[in-house]
């Protein structure tokens, strides 16, 4: 067990936590995407909530969803600090920039993660917190709450821009993960490559329709 | 105006006794080792870390010896050596093409124009077998067949294919090689590096070479080094000539304290001019690039047969894509018609040299020549259409496909060559013109590569030994590696088998402090003149006088002329150059004065050695010596030897000691490559 | 043509540096180290002080020459070191910043000049191959699959100038690294030692203070050589078998 404390401490090793981690997340997005585009079936949330209903008593999730606030905690306090790092390790800045070398999300990483925590903070305000932690409303009303925060165009706005960071994040970090853990092949690498770029276009785009839909059907 | 010299002793080069093939053998066989307990006592310098300073740190290192290793660049690895592109030879015969040991032998005798040691050209012959062996086990990664196997091509002045090669770097894969093993060394704390130190004196106790006085290059300050023996590995001094293939820091300033420390300089008017290089573009140029010799073996080599056409070509009316088949001259098929455009590199040069004399240069300053690679892209192109099954191709197919091998094969010359002058060789013919690109001439040295001071050794370019009056392409890569890897372990060890109880040196003794002192009053002159011109501009005016009076054809008169000048150009150098900065900081100007101060004195001996040379030979020729179709008249009754000159003070003459050449296994016969 | 030149002078390691400006005339078909060369030789005749920069092969192998020219390490021109990049990629008028190489491993020497000896240190942690002089077998013995020579030789053509490390945004070293770690561990003659070169030369690569790959792609973008990030993924996985898996 000591060599893999030793190698998650070294920096390919601490690489590989956020590529892990990364790609934990990834998956949960899929989760949380399954879920959250049953509000647009026209039945009045009733599927909605028979879903949530199912989550709210498994076991399972219960402990999914330690890890996954585990697996976003290790996500970014290791950014952080990888963050800190490479800052010492660059030193002193140039005074012109290139920027056709690389794209502007790899360069930013740290910025669209903090863009991301933003998002989550304002989107565990939202849910989580009232519903799980201040018991304001049982699981049952979730989806009269979704509806009704979607009514104000803002907080429309501020989720469409959420997933426009994730977007971005994902559209580096998605092959990255892979290109990290040495997962890359000539026959195989393009297409990693390929579909994390769908990826990263298609799961927020439609995260991001669910509050503009929910925005027009009920004004 | 005249030049003078003493005439010296015979110099004994101490060849083993025995048949030809046994002489190497027998050395090995008879000479004294040092046991591996005291080889950890023994201390050993090396200067200069290419293909030979590295491989003979690294060799000794592993030995056990404890080694210092210097060079005047921030990593060993951007030793020139790096430079080499097209390959190095080794009679291993994979071709099946009647290669021999033997035969490398007498083409390296031949193509050096009867002007080198046979014993030493045969064991570097011996010796290219197990270079290839190392260089792959070491990790190079030579070019390949499909099979797994190892792929050749062939260079000039040979008729069968033994050059091994990794595109057009092998210099630097070989390089790289050898640093691995060199660090390898570091790391077991056999070798001590030392980057960004520079040679300034050699010093001498009681007759041998025991230590060497350095500059810290970032801090200016001298520091004393002793040993149990010096090597020298410093490369070439084709840099004189002021724009070469070399790079801007190669020197001579190294070997030439060895010279003027007593060490002999031999035969250094044998300079190699390459044929192929970009041709030269404005007065601002720095250095010129080199295009491998292996292009010769696609690219055909031609101007244009009519007067008007090179006009045309010149004030850019016309095309040369234009110019018919029958308009065109290529020369070197027609005047050498067996070797064709793989000529040795001298007779490539001259012949250039010649059609650009006779008006018909390419370029607008008229010094250039068509180096063709359109009948190579069709004859692949079809080759591989075939390959692949396309019958009937159409003519942009065989292009694309022929395009696409020559691609493979010297795609990162044709790269470099667009980089530089902006224009595509793909769709252009490439325009060329001969260089300064090696140094045949450096420090005498025995079979043992020990110079005439006991306890100093040259190795690779920076020794005269295997090359005669000139190189055969891919044999200098051959020569630094056998030097360093499989000659000095052994020699060394012959010399150092009776210093086991000398102990290490004292840097201390009067010898150091006395060459200490010596470097820095020559550092110290050298600021003190403050003049007007920078070091710059004496080496540009140094590098003319070299290039027009000692160049590709020399007369009695010219280097008459070179000597004169370069008198005067010292006297100048003296009284009116100017550097910046002090003497106890990172100065590369000063840096750089010290090595044009050194090339404005071997200059002078160049020209007394070319003078005195009354035969035109390999890369020298005398316009006096050549047959009446130009080409160059060997005298072998009067100048069979090597011109080994002692020039310790410039203000007397220089001493001619003489090693007679004795050719017991070739008789030395008329080069002809027709 | 006429240009205008941002360079940053900083006399030694303690200084803070500034950029200073300078006109100058060039001419398209010179290399841009000798439109340096020709500046410097004004300064000199001016009896000012030269700028230094290193600077040794001037054919793009040596990989001595290191600056920083409009924000790219050896300036706009994909594939190409600073010593072949020729002024007819410039136009009269232009403004050029040159700045020296920037990451904490490479400080500053004098003006455009950076201490590159981390490197050396890396190499000799591990980057060779241990055969004695003498001990090796007959060069044919071991065929070599061409595809796996071919792909081992374009990492070996790095000329360790460390644009790699100018570029990366975190001063990382990774494709360096990688390259050598690819070039002998793909090789059968290196395969022996595969696993712990990785090892140690990663080590020794976060000892040096270099940082950490996030896998942006400047280094791949501005190689000179060209060499491709495929190495460092199989550094990435080499490292992680050589922690994780192999024994010693």
């Amino acid at each position: 067990m000591n060599a893999i404390a030793k190698f998650l401490r070294s920096p390919i090793g601490q690489k590989w936590i956020m590529a892990l981690t990364g790609l934990f997340l990834v998956s949960f997005l899929i989760v949380h995407l399954s879920g959250n585009i049953l509000l647009l079936l026209p039945d009045n949330g009733r599927t909605f909530s028979a879903f949530v209903d199912w989550m709210e008593s498994r076991w399972i999730i219960r402990i999914l969803s330690i890890l996954l606030f585990l697996g976003f905690t290790l996500h970014i306090v290791q950014g952080i600090l990888l963050y800190r790092y490479n800052r010492k390790a660059k030193g002193a800045r140039y005074a012109v920039t290139a920027t056709d070398n690389s794209t502007w999300s790899a360069r930013h990483m740290a910025l669209l993660g903090i863009g991301i925590l933003l998002f989550l903070i304002l989107h565990l305000w939202d849910f989580f917190f009232p519903m799980k932690v201040l018991k304001a409303f049982p699981h049952q009303q979730l989806y009269d709450e979704v509806v009704q925060t979607f009514q104000n165009p803002l907080w429309v706005i501020a989720y469409v821009l959420g997933m426009v960071v994730l977007g971005l994040h994902l559209s580096h970090g998605f092959q990255s993960a892979f290109q990290t853990l040495g997962i890359r092949h000539p026959k195989y690498t393009p297409f990693i490559v390929a579909f994390g770029k769908w990826f990263s276009i298609l799961v927020p785009l439609l995260f991001a329709i669910i509050p503009i839909a929910l925005y027009f059907k009920f004004s | 105006m005249k030049i003078e010299w003493i005439e010296g002793r015979t110099l004994d080069g101490k060849v083993p006794p025995g048949p030809l093939h046994q002489k190497w053998q027998y050395f090995k066989d008879h000479q004294k080792l040092v046991a591996p307990n005291n080889k950890r006592k023994l201390e050993i310098i090396v200067v200069g870390t290419g293909l030979a300073g590295g491989s003979a740190a690294a060799a000794l290192g592993e030995l056990g010896y404890q080694v210092k290793c210097f060079t005047f660049h921030d990593s060993p690895r951007r030793a020139h050596s790096i430079a080499a592109q097209g390959g190095i030879n080794a009679a291993k015969n994979y071709q099946n093409d009647g290669d021999t040991i033997y035969r490398l032998f007498y083409d390296t005798i031949k193509g050096g124009d009867y002007r080198s040691r046979e014993a030493n050209v045969y064991r570097l012959a011996e010796i290219s077998l197990q270079i290839i062996d190392h260089c792959v086990a070491i990790g190079v990664p030579f070019a390949r067949e499909y099979g797994g196997y190892l792929a050749n091509r062939s260079f000039g002045g040979v008729q069968v294919q033994r050059t091994f090669y990794a595109k057009g770097q092998t210099g630097q894969q070989l390089l790289l090689g050898v640093y691995q093993s060199l660090n390898r060394q570091i790391a077991r704390g056999t070798v001590t590096m030392y980057n960004r130190h520079e040679l300034v004196d050699i010093v001498i106790i009681d007759g041998q070479a025991r230590g060497i006085i350095v500059r810290n290059l970032l801090t200016g300050q001298l520091e004393r080094h002793g040993a149990h023996a010096v090597v020298l590995a410093t490369g070439g001094y084709g840099n004189i000539y002021y724009l070469s293939t070399n790079a801007m820091g190669s020197n001579v300033s190294a070997a030439w304290k060895a010279v003027r420390r007593g060490a002999l300089m031999a035969n250094p008017c044998f300079v190699q001019i390459h044929p192929t290089c970009i041709p030269e573009s404005g007065e601002y140029q720095s250095k010129l690039t080199l295009m491998s010799e292996s292009l010769r073996n696609d690219g055909r080599v031609w101007v244009p047969k009519k007067m008007d056409d090179v006009l045309a070509i010149r004030n850019k009316q016309k095309n040369p894509r234009d110019i018919p088949p029958e308009d065109r001259d290529y020369f070197l098929e027609r005047m050498y018609p067996a070797f064709g455009n793989l000529v040795p590199r001298d007779v490539a040069a001259r012949a250039i040299k010649k059609v650009c004399d006779e008006g018909r240069g390419v370029n607008a300053t008229s010094r250039a020549v068509f180096l063709d690679f359109e009948d190579a892209i069709i004859r692949y192109g079809k080759s591989e259409a075939s390959l692949r099954g396309i019958t009937n191709p159409d003519p942009n197919t065989i292009r694309k496909l022929g395009k696409e091998v020559i691609k493979a094969k010297y795609g990162n010359l044709f790269q470099m060559y667009e980089k530089i002058t902006g224009v595509n060789p793909y769709e252009q013919p490439m325009t060329i013109y001969p260089a300064v690109h090696y140094t045949m001439g450096g420090l005498w040295v025995d079979y043992e590569l020990q110079t005439n001071i006991p306890g100093l050794f040259a190795l690779g370019e920076c020794n005269f030994s295997d090359h005669g009056a000139n190189r055969l392409g891919a044999s200098a890569l051959m020569q630094g590696l056998a030097d360093g890897f499989f000659i000095i372990p052994y020699t060394i060890s012959h010399y150092l088998a009776d210093k086991i109880r000398i102990p290490k040196t004292d840097t201390n003794h009067p010898a150091f402090d006395e060459a200490e002192q010596r470097a820095r009053q020559r550092f110290e002159k050298l600021l003190s003149v403050q003049g007007d011109q920078p070091v710059e501009y004496f080496h540009r005016q140094l590098g003319k006088i070299m290039w027009n009076y000692a160049g590709i054809s020399r007369t009695a008169e010219s280097l008459l002329q070179a000597a004169e000048n370069i008198r005067a150009l010292r006297e100048e150098f003296w009284k009116n150059v100017f550097i910046p900065g002090k003497i106890d900081e990172l100065n590369p100007e000063l840096d750089k004065a010290n090595r044009v101060a050194d090339f404005l004195e071997l200059g002078e001996l160049i020209a007394i050695d070319a003078y005195h040379r009354n035969e035109s030979c390999g890369g020298h020729f005398r316009e006096e010596y050549q047959t009446p179709d130009g080409e160059p008249l060997r005298n072998d009754d009067q100048y069979a030897y090597v011109a080994a000159w002692e020039w310790t003070d410039t203000s007397n003459p220089p001493i001619l000691h003489k090693e007679p050449l004795v050719f017991e296994n070739v008789k030395p016969s008329t080069r002809s490559y027709k | 043509m006429k240009l205008t030149l941002k360079i940053w002078r900083q006399k030694n390691a303690q200084d803070k540096g500034h950029f200073e400006t300078y006109e100058v005339d060039a001419h398209e078909d010179m290399s841009f180290l000798e439109m340096l060369d020709v500046l410097n030789e004004r300064l000199i005749r001016q009896k000012k002080d030269p700028i230094a920069f290193d600077h040794d092969c001037r054919e793009g192998i040596c990989g001595a020459c290191s600056m920083v020219i409009n924000g790219k390490p050896h300036g706009p021109l994909p594939g190409t070191t600073t010593c072949q990049l020729h002024m007819r990629h410039f136009k009269d008028g232009d403004t050029i910043w040159v700045e020296p190489f920037r990451a904490a491993a490479f400080p500053v020497i004098k003006d455009l000049m950076v201490d590159r000896s981390a490197f050396e240190r890396i190499m000799q942690a591990g980057g060779y191959i241990s055969v004695n002089t003498g001990s090796a077998p007959e060069a044919n013995s071991i065929p070599v699959p061409k595809p796996i020579a071919d792909k081992a030789f374009d990492a070996a053509a790095c000329i360790g100038c460390g644009a790699c490390v100018a570029a990366c945004p975190n001063g990382a070293a990774m494709l360096f690294v990688a390259a050598k770690i690819s070039h002998l561990g793909l090789l059968p003659h290196g395969q022996p030692e595969r696993y712990i070169r990785a090892r140690k030369m990663v080590e020794r690569m976060y000892l040096e203070g270099f940082g950490n790959c996030t896998n942006i792609g400047a280094c791949e973008a501005e190689c000179p050589k060209e060499i491709s990030l495929e190495h460092i993924a199989r550094m990435n996985r080499w490292f992680a078998k050589a922690s994780l898996i192999e024994e010693g």
